[in-house]
């Protein structure tokens, strides 16, 4: 390669790498900056619950349609697996841990960055190519204040609650098909679930963990939504980041949560 | 020859206190290539002033700036006495209460009815109850002529509408100054003229005075007391509408007269074109 290829090529690099640590630098201080502007989110509680309303409430169809049906293979696939080995009763302990340890903050987390996460980005994105910010800046309101926080906030309200559903639907959806289609006893699987399943660690980390990725997916959301270029090409590439992002940082913050949670158990 | 062109003395009411002053202002968005260059103008309190010029000379940047929405790399901005960019955020947003904003297509609240972008304000910095703000929001939207559409979305409107509905919004808390983003862009005769014979009559009947970014010459000519002509980040001409009816500057005069070519170059800055295409003998 040439000496002048390769000095191009470093300068890409170093541009690549000091842009990241810019746009970390900024995000990083827009966190700051949501947490300083949070209490209009607490005194004016009805822009907060409109929030809720819209990442949490309508989001509650494609996460308890996704719950039941992951409940359900779960059953079928669990209840196969464990029969190879005698275990079959165990059906209610397995999945009741799969989902509350891990696949209900997971899959919820996942699926709220697909639904909420990416709504909210467009949302603040669309508002911005369109000037609304801008508006309302020059009205003397912040728009941290009045639109971010707001989001920020509701969006981590509403994950936990939409995780503890998914889990419950998904429990049902094991229940339907290992007690009333496979004929597991109805007794056994809820007597072991109960057994097996403790409020603390099992359940009160999976919150802890819905909360973790309620507060990851949310701000990712805001951020990409309020960063995002001004056109459309702008917002449809900060949607898709935030997706993209959102799912990636939910898996590597479950790992190490999960080190952490259950190495003493394990 | 009435037109005045780079003298700042040309004002015909210099002796009021200006609302707007703007003193060898120079900004850039990238530091190596400044979008204004020494801009000098005064906008005398209870006028419509027009800033003019074709896309991308810096209008709009001065309007930024006199909304403190982007600070200046030298010079100076006063508005209604106060450098706004030594202002901190609390008293930036206090100036900003005495201020309203037309933006170019309005840029109303779009999960907001009618009535709830105009009393925004309204429940943002005042402690009216529901019944004053109802009152108040259907004064403001009658003065627009728009009181009929307090329940419809924005979705719902014209473009026309739209520019009306953010208008009476921007008036919402009577402010001393309004600054206007090219408000006659993208409008039908009829509601162009609608929003023209708004701004002057509001600015009349509030007290209040105006800027007015465009690039609507005509419109322009019937509604304002005075221009500035702003090309390549420089004013270079300016005057009342007789004045510039009457000039016969190069710039002015092509502007008014929309034509193609003169100095404001048809041709993009290029090599030559008989280079570009080989056509010289090797």
């Amino acid at each position: 390669m040439p000496a002048s290829g390769l000095i191009n090529v470093l300068r890409r690099i170093g541009a690549v790498t000091t842009g990241v640590i810019g746009r970390l630098g900024f995000a990083a201080r827009f966190f700051v900056a949501v947490l300083v502007h949070s209490p209009t989110a607490f005194f004016r509680p009805q822009l907060t619950i409109r929030e809720i309303y819209s990442a949490g409430v309508l989001s509650l169809v494609v996460i308890m349609v996704s719950g039941l049906f992951v409940g359900m293979v779960l059953g079928l696939q669990g209840y196969d697996t464990l029969n190879r080995y005698g275990s079959g009763d165990s059906l209610g302990v397995f999945v009741g841990l799969s989902l509350v340890r891990e696949l209900g903050p997971v899959v919820a987390g996942l699926l709220f960055a697909s639904r909420a996460g990416s709504a909210i980005t467009a949302e603040i994105g669309l508002m911005k190519t369109t000037e609304q910010l801008a508006a309302m800046e020059m009205m003397a309101v912040d728009p941290l204040a009045r639109i971010v926080a707001p989001r920020f906030w509701g969006g981590v309200v509403s994950m936990p609650m939409l995780a503890a559903l998914f889990s419950v639907m998904g429990v049902f959806g094991a229940y339907v098909v290992g007690v009333r289609l496979i004929g597991v006893d109805s007794g056994t699987f809820w007597g072991n679930m109960r057994a097996g399943i403790d409020f603390w660690p099992d359940v009160t980390n999976g919150i802890i963990k819905s909360i973790v990725f309620g507060i990851a997916v949310s701000f990712i959301a805001v951020f990409e939504g309020y960063d995002a270029q001004p056109t459309a090409a702008g917002v449809s590439a900060a949607t898709t980041r935030t997706v993209v992002i959102g799912s990636l940082a939910i898996l590597a913050l479950d790992f190490v949560l999960t080190v952490f949670m259950f190495r003493g158990t394990a | 020859m009435t037109i005045v062109a780079n003298q700042s003395d040309a004002l015909p009411t210099a002796a009021v206190p200006n609302a707007v002053e703007l003193a060898g202002v120079t900004f850039g968005y990238d530091r190596g290539r400044p979008v204004l260059k020494g801009i000098d103008l005064e906008i005398p309190r209870g006028k419509v002033v027009a800033i003019m010029g074709g896309s991308g000379c810096g209008k709009t940047t001065i309007l930024r700036l006199i909304g403190a929405q982007l600070r200046q790399q030298a010079g100076s901005v006063l508005v209604d006495g106060q450098s706004v960019g030594d202002l901190d955020r609390a008293g930036l947003f206090a100036l900003r209460r005495r201020i309203g904003m037309l933006f170019q297509f309005g840029a109303l609240f779009t999960d907001m009815s009618v009535f709830e972008n105009v009393a925004f304000q309204m429940r943002e910095h005042t402690d009216l109850d529901d019944e004053m703000i109802r009152d108040l929001v259907l004064l403001k939207l009658h003065a627009v002529g728009l009181r009929g559409t307090s329940a419809l979305m924005p979705a719902e409107l014209s473009g026309g509408m739209a520019r009306r509905v953010a208008l009476a919004r921007a008036i919402a808390l009577d402010p001393m100054l309004i600054l206007y983003d090219e408000p006659f862009a993208g409008l039908d005769p009829i509601s162009l003229g609608i929003v023209g014979q708004l701004i002057r009559k509001l600015n009349d009947a509030l007290g209040i005075t105006s800027v007015v970014v465009t690039h609507d010459v005509y419109e322009s000519l019937k509604i304002v007391d005075y221009m500035y002509f702003v090309s390549e980040g420089q004013i270079i001409a300016r005057g009342t509408p007789d004045e510039v009816r009457d000039s016969d500057d190069p710039f002015v005069r092509q502007f008014v007269d929309g034509a193609p070519d003169g100095p404001v170059p048809f041709h993009y800055p290029a090599p030559a074109y008989a280079d570009e295409l080989s056509l010289h003998a090797r």
